[in-house]
């Protein structure tokens, strides 16, 4: 309990210390700045269709062909409810301290009354869901700009959502808690990967046929809707040419 | 009999736009959202996939509703000011045939969403407002669906669209400065007619099958 609570500081502090660095950085909203290993992040943006195309998507298409709709809202529904202890964390860490009680009270609900989380109860019951990583706390702790990169597997993310995925995946406890099986754990991952990618499946037609440039799209939609969550769903409206 | 029909069908059509066009600005999101997926629920070819089907409902209800003029100079950005009236006008016409094509698909995989209407406020002499709604999918977290309107003469026209938080007009803002750049205004121009195309040529592939 000791050693892991250490190992578990010691990284968080790598993290903190990664974002303090790059908090000095002039905050530019400049292409340059927002995508600066541009031709890297293209190259990785390949690897990840050429995987999606070959497993990721035949293994997602499968799941969500095979498996019942209740099934799958019981899937989702247990991610969500483990969500929920980083919804509890990142909006205590942010100082949202009514959002931290919701979700605490969504936690324990769902965790009990919903069967380890199968039933959404606490959505039934008027407690709203909220969407919080650490990524968007360090957003609110200052670190607003931040590079953009592309992982294979992982997807988009930003210099700043990467380190604040490792702090997740730290605090998070399909990864943590439930790790004395190891196959137990890496059945957990997987099916949340690919539950995840089965509630793309909608979106790929449409990205496919709007984009012009597929890369971009996908970058330009993940900065904007990582800047709404920040937000919480309300951002400040960027200026209007018409005005 | 069937041209009366018709008649009948577009003097209605026209009538409740009219009607529609003089309210309030949530009332006319909530009025045409439901209106359109009464109709989606009812037809079995656009629950099928047809693109055709789904394009023609959202020509005939959505897009009275949009102002695409500005919709595109929000999607150009700067560069905007920089076409002439005519180079506007056809990006603006390209620009609409694009969105038109990509996001009625959506349409096709409606199964069993709820929108739900978020409590909406707005003072007297307000000419833009933004109306908030909510998409609900059993096991999905909601998805937040968000509409910007201003107020024109011809009554409060859509000028963005924002799924979860994501402008599907700004977001092309970066695609389209990149085009400017490499091969000016009549470039872009060129190569959304070419996208275009290049669905249009799907959509025929999809029906002939």
């Amino acid at each position: 309990m000791m050693n892991r609570s250490v190992t578990w500081k010691s990284r968080a502090a790598v993290v903190l210390a990664a974002g303090t660095i790059a908090l000095g950085a002039p905050a530019l909203a400049d292409e340059a700045v927002r995508d600066p290993v541009e031709g890297f992040n293209r190259a990785m943006f390949a690897v990840n269709e050429g995987l999606d195309t070959v497993l990721v998507k035949p293994v997602a298409q499968a799941y969500d062909y095979v498996v019942p709709l209740p099934a799958k809202a019981g899937v989702g529904n247990f991610f969500w409810n483990i969500a929920d202890v980083r919804n509890v964390l990142n909006n205590a860490l942010q100082g949202k301290l009514a959002d931290a009680g919701n979700d605490l009270g969504r936690l324990l609900i769902n965790s009990t009354v919903g069967i380890f989380g199968l039933f959404d109860v606490a959505s039934e019951l008027g407690l709203e869901k909220h969407d919080e990583d650490f990524g968007q706390t360090l957003a609110v702790w200052g670190w607003d700009e931040s590079s953009f990169l592309y992982w294979p597997l992982l997807g988009p993310r930003t210099v700043r959502d990467t380190g604040g995925w490792v702090v997740d995946v730290y605090t998070d406890p399909t990864w943590g808690t439930i790790n004395k099986s190891v196959a137990a754990r890496n059945s957990l991952v997987a099916l949340r990967f690919v539950d995840v990618r089965a509630d793309l499946l909608p979106t790929d037609k449409v990205v496919e046929e709007a984009a012009l440039d597929k890369y971009a799209y996908v970058r330009d939609a993940y900065l904007q809707r990582r800047r709404n969550q920040i937000f919480d769903g309300r951002p400040p409206r960027l200026e209007d040419v018409m005005d | 009999m069937m041209k009366k029909l018709i008649a009948l069908v577009f003097v209605t059509l026209f009538a409740t736009t009219l009607a529609l066009a003089q309210e309030a600005p949530d009332a006319l999101v909530k009025q045409v959202t439901e209106e359109v997926l009464e109709i989606v629920r009812k037809d079995k070819d656009i629950q099928n996939g047809s693109a055709k089907r789904a394009i023609d409902l959202v020509d005939a209800k959505v897009i009275p509703h949009f102002n695409f003029q500005h919709m595109t100079a929000l999607a150009v950005g700067k560069d905007w000011r920089k076409a002439s009236p005519q180079q506007q006008q056809q990006l603006a016409s390209e620009f609409k045939t694009l969105l038109v094509r990509t996001y009625s698909n959506a349409l096709t995989g409606y199964k069993d969403q709820k929108v739900v209407y978020k409590p909406f406020k707005m003072n007297a002499g307000d000419t833009d407002v933004l109306v908030r709604t909510e998409v609900h999918q059993p096991g999905n977290k909601p998805v937040q669906l968000d509409y910007s309107l201003e107020k024109l003469e011809a009554g409060w026209k859509v000028y963005d669209v924002n799924v979860a938080g994501i402008s599907l007009v700004t977001n092309y803002r970066d695609q389209f400065g990149q085009e400017i750049r490499n091969s000016g205004i009549d470039g872009l121009i060129k190569a959304i007619a070419a996208k275009n195309k290049a669905l249009e040529g799907n959509l025929a592939k999809a029906d002939g099958k």
